[in-house]
This record gives C-alpha cells, structure tokens and sequence, in this order.
C-alpha cells in the first residue's frame, strides 16, 4: 500500500494531488463488443485534452484491450495485478499517453484470470487513483461476473455503453439493474445507422431510450473512421474536428458539467428515393 | 398500384419489431428477477378477492404467459364460498348455486363469475395487454435486485 503512494516527480508533475477527490466512472455494458473500449479510449482522451488528470484502468483482466487501442501496447511494462499485489508501485505501472500529457493507462494482465483480482483490494486501488486524478475511467470487461464486480467495486458513477440492438438494450437493462440507483448511470448509444434508423431498419435513440430511460450523454455514428483510428492506435477523438471526434468532447463536456446538448450523429440527407418511400408512407411501419 | 410504389421503394422497417420484442423481453426479464414482487401482487389481489369471497389462498397460481405482442397475467383463484349479495352471513358450505358445480373457477372460465360483482374482475387487470405494453418500460430500471456490490 505504501507504495502504491510513492509518487516520483516526473508523474507526480502531470498528476499533482488534487484537492477534491476525483470521479471514478465505471463504462459497462454487460453485453461485449458494443464499444466499451473505445469509448473509454475515446472519453479518457476527450477528457484529459481539456486538461483533466485521466486514468484509464483496464479491468477487462486476461483480455487486454485498450492498450492497444491507444496504442500504448509497445509501452506496458507492469499491469494492474502486480500493483495488486504489490509487485510493483502504481507509477512503476502507469503508461503515459502518447499524445495527451494528462492521460494515464493502468492495462490489465493478459495472462492472469478475472478471479485473480480481489475486490478489497481494486477498491483501495481506485481510491488511491482518485487522490492523484480528476478522472478514474474504468473499463469493465463484458458479463456480469465477478470481472464485472471487481471493475464496479471502486466506482462511483457508471457510463453504460449500449448500442441500438435488441441484445445490447436488454443487457444494459439488466446491468443498470445490478448497479441499482448508487452508480447514476448515464448512457451513451454507440454505432448508431442514422441512414437505418431513417429506413426503420435500426431501433432509434427514442426508442432505446424510451426503454432504458436513462440520461442521455451522447450518441456515437458508426463510422468508419472509428474503424481505421483503432487500426492506428490513435482514438478519433484525437481530431476534434471530425464529427465524432466532437461527438467524444461534447460528452466529455457532459461529463465534466458543461451544459451542452448530448450530441447527435447528423442524418445525412435520405435520397430522392427515401424520400418518395416516405411521402408515400412505406418506411416506418 | 400505390401498393406497388411501397414495396419498391422501402419495406416496413424491422425496428418496430425490434422495439416490441424488447419491450416483451424486458417485462418477462424483470417478473423474473423479482419474485418478490409476484408474491406481493399475489397477496395485494387475494386480498381484494377475499371482500368478496372466500379463496383457497393455499393453492393460488399466478402465471406470466406471452400472447401475441403482449404479456398477460393469468391468476387461478381457487373460490370456496361466495356470500349473498346482501346477506352477510358466510356461508362456509359450497351452497350458492352458481358455483357449486366448480368451485374452482379457473381463471379462464370468467363469464359466469363476471356477471356478478364488478370487483371480482379485479383479476384480470394485469392481463389488460394495452396498459401492460405501455407500462412496461417504466419500471425497467427499478425492480431488478441490486446484486452487484
């Protein structure tokens, strides 16, 4: 423990205590591949490119992600189980972004077990983190385990991360009644079509929404460009002015307080043919 | 004709299906997870029942079925005896007329049970499917037990 709060100068300069605690934001989902590790990525960079102190722990423990996602992967040396068990200091163990001062990666261990990880012990390891950063993002791995315990335990708040499909609705649904009214989730609805959801071909905001009723942090298009910045190791939201680049700060800025509106990937015009289905009434039965 | 252009130019979307079958799901998922509060209902309706008549409340059977889009609650309530409609005395033997032959009225055979006294219909409330289907995301968040801590 003592050494998880030795603090060497060079990080303790990016991350000076601060003097209020800070947020410690679990991303979950239940269901896997709807997008937690990129928006982590994503909102973790959104975040500390305001100036924000990040971490980003990676609790999805034997299958490391995001790492590699902000391609940090040649850099991890140490991981969040030797800190654990104290193989190692917490700053023996932090990997600094590569393009954002302010942000921080704790990766998981790719060769240990989710049940390696006591509980007791992740929550010390957040309160910790929550003295030195404004920002504790934690990434959960998917199911409802004890992965998905372990990485909930030291949270205080919770993101779901959902995306507009029947089994990503009803696992977020499930998972949002796990966390029960402590975590206040908030949601962000990722790989939304808008050119589906005009065909009503793919469940709209409205209509996810209507059925978790939760806030509404953002909206995230599926785009390619999300694609081909992972493929990079360089989260999209590293460009701010592409429009999910944006779409990332503007619920950083939701995060943060910012009274802005949650942000709404734009429906690219329907063509000439949608439009007479429309007229005609044949979209949306 | 306008028919033809329809189909041509976009089919009714698959979203609506999407959001129904969630909608259905998700109801059927949060009557599973609170078994407490089927107990509670369970009890809330006997309770009501029993101002008016006498049931067997050992051998209530309360069940969830899909049917069609909706999900309905079918309740069999076992009657014992039903009081006059305005003596007041309890008739503990099976004697009324219309219920001797069956004192079990299921919950599917209502028509003769209905005629009687409004009250009783009490039971069918939960299988009105309209009111169910509309309500059903509301609680979606609530009544899942918190097990994560």
């Amino acid at each position: 423990m003592s050494q998880i709060q030795s603090v060497p100068q060079e990080i303790e300069a990016a991350a000076a205590p601060a003097k209020a605690l800070g947020r410690a934001i679990v991303l979950t989902s239940g269901k896997g591949g709807v997008g937690k590790t990129t928006t982590t990525a994503n909102l973790g960079t959104a975040l500390a490119q305001r100036g924000a102190k990040v971490v980003l722990v990676d609790a999805d423990v034997g299958l490391r992600n995001l790492d590699i996602v902000l391609g940090l992967e040649s850099r991890v040396k140490h991981h969040l189980l030797d800190v654990l068990e104290e193989q190692c200091s917490l700053d023996d163990a932090l990997v600094a972004g590569k393009h954002t001062e302010t942000l921080f990666l704790l990766a998981a261990a790719q060769s240990r077990e989710k049940d390696d990880v006591e509980t007791h012990k992740m929550k010390e390891l957040v309160a910790s983190l929550r003295e030195r950063f404004d920002y504790v993002l934690i990434d959960c791995p998917a199911g409802i385990e004890l992965g998905f315990r372990n990485a909930v335990a030291g949270a205080d708040e919770a993101i779901v991360v959902c995306t507009p499909e029947v089994s990503a609705v009803r696992d977020v649904d499930r998972v949002v009644g796990l966390l029960g009214n402590r975590f206040r989730p908030q949601l962000v609805i990722n790989r939304l079509r808008p050119a589906l959801v005009r065909k009503g071909k793919m469940l709209s905001v409205d209509d996810v929404n209507g059925i978790l009723r939760l806030p509404l942090l953002g909206v995230i298009a599926d785009e390619p460009e999300i694609i081909v910045t992972t493929n990079r190791g360089e989260p999209l939201a590293l460009q701010r002015n592409t429009p999910t680049g944006a779409a990332y700060h503007a619920i950083a800025a939701r995060i943060a307080g910012d009274d802005v509106p949650a942000p709404m990937p734009a429906s690219s015009k329907p063509s000439l043919f949608e439009r007479v289905g429309e007229f005609l009434g044949g979209k949306r039965a | 004709m306008i028919d033809f252009l329809r189909r041509l130019f976009g089919q009714p979307g698959s979203s609506a299906t999407a959001k129904d079958r969630l909608r259905l799901v998700l109801m059927t998922d949060h009557l599973e997870l609170a078994p407490e509060m089927i107990e509670a209902m369970k009890r809330d309706l006997v309770d009501v029942i029993s101002r008016h008549v006498e049931v067997d409340r050992e051998r209530i059977e309360v069940n969830f079925e899909r049917q069609d889009s909706a999900l309905a609650m079918l309740a069999n309530i076992p009657i014992l005896s039903v009081n006059r409609p305005n003596g007041n005395g309890a008739h503990a033997a099976p004697e009324p007329p219309k219920e001797t032959p069956e004192p079990m009225a299921a919950a599917a055979a209502e028509p003769p049970t209905e005629a009687k006294k409004p009250p009783v219909r009490k039971r069918r409330r939960k299988s009105s499917k309209k009111a169910a289907a509309a309500k059903g995301a509301a609680p979606a968040a609530t009544p899942a037990p918190a097990g994560a801590s």
